[in-house]
């Protein structure tokens, strides 16, 4: 069987949703980071697939953005992070509820 | 059974499994291993559908520059893995079947979806040189401001991971 447009599909979803997972089962904060890092690469493949699809440069220019978009992403965020880190001592998301009481 | 395929499953393969890493390991730094390993992979399915400049950038900003970040502040905070709160276990599972039927949904509503088959011919379009043209005549404007994102960005990220000398 070839390689079709469909296992891509398949193969970027259920990356996807292995971001998702690890979103929810984490309590660490980098690794909740990482796990949407890993979510925007699933869509940057599906996008290349679907620019090879359509023999179409545009999709591969916006996976591009993302790259950049993914890149500003993480400097900041990881400058929360280390705030977080500096304040609490300690990266553990289930610490920071006070807007719960 | 071409080599194309055996690279895709190959490849396929390695992907799922160390994303799977990423998620299931205890200790962060292995974590950030997997995921590196989980971007060579994806790079290499970027270079079987003709993605030779995406393949390239993805090891040079993800594996290369975001993931030593990533090492960087994990060793900052000297995290140990037996420290690591974990979540309960009814939690865990609720993630685990929520993410599950999502994946379920999704490969359901797409499965009979109709598709133009794959090129099989090699195309150029992943070249530095075709996307460089698309890149500054057609998306000429996105990537004047996606420089200021990056300065906004950076000033942000100085600013916020700047010590308060007010307080202490």
């Amino acid at each position: 069987m070839p390689i079709q447009p469909l296992h891509y599909m398949f193969l970027s979803l259920t990356l996807f949703c292995i971001g998702i997972m690890g979103v929810l089962i984490r309590r660490n904060a980098i690794i909740i980071f990482m796990c949407i890092e890993l979510m925007l690469n699933a869509v940057n493949l599906l996008m290349v697939a679907f620019s090879k699809m359509y023999v179409d440069a545009g999709a591969q220019v916006f996976v591009f953005f993302i790259m950049v978009v993914a890149a500003a992403e993480v400097a900041v965020g990881l400058a929360v992070i280390v705030m977080m880190y500096r304040k609490v001592h300690s990266v553990d998301v289930n610490i920071l509820n006070r807007l719960k009481h | 059974m071409g080599i194309y395929d055996i690279a895709f499953w190959i490849l396929t393969v390695m992907a799922l499994g160390c994303a799977l890493g990423v998620i299931l390991s205890r200790n962060p730094i292995t974590s950030v291993l997997f995921l590196i390993a989980t971007f060579f992979a994806i790079s290499g399915h970027y270079l079987l559908l003709n993605a030779q400049f995406l393949a390239i950038v993805n090891i040079i900003v993800y594996a290369g520059a975001i993931m030593v970040l990533f090492l960087f502040v994990i060793m900052l905070m000297n995290l140990n893995a037996d420290v690591e709160p974990q979540k309960g276990r009814l939690v865990q599972l609720a993630g685990v079947v929520s993410g599950g039927v999502l994946l379920l949904v999704l490969l359901a509503a797409l499965r009979t979806a109709h598709y133009p088959s794959l090129e099989a011919t090699p195309n150029s379009i992943g070249l530095i040189e075709n996307l460089g043209k698309v890149l500054f005549t057609q998306y000429v404007l996105p990537f004047e401001i996606s420089s200021v994102l990056f300065l906004s960005a950076m000033i942000g990220a100085i600013v916020i991971g700047k010590k308060e000398d007010t307080q202490a």
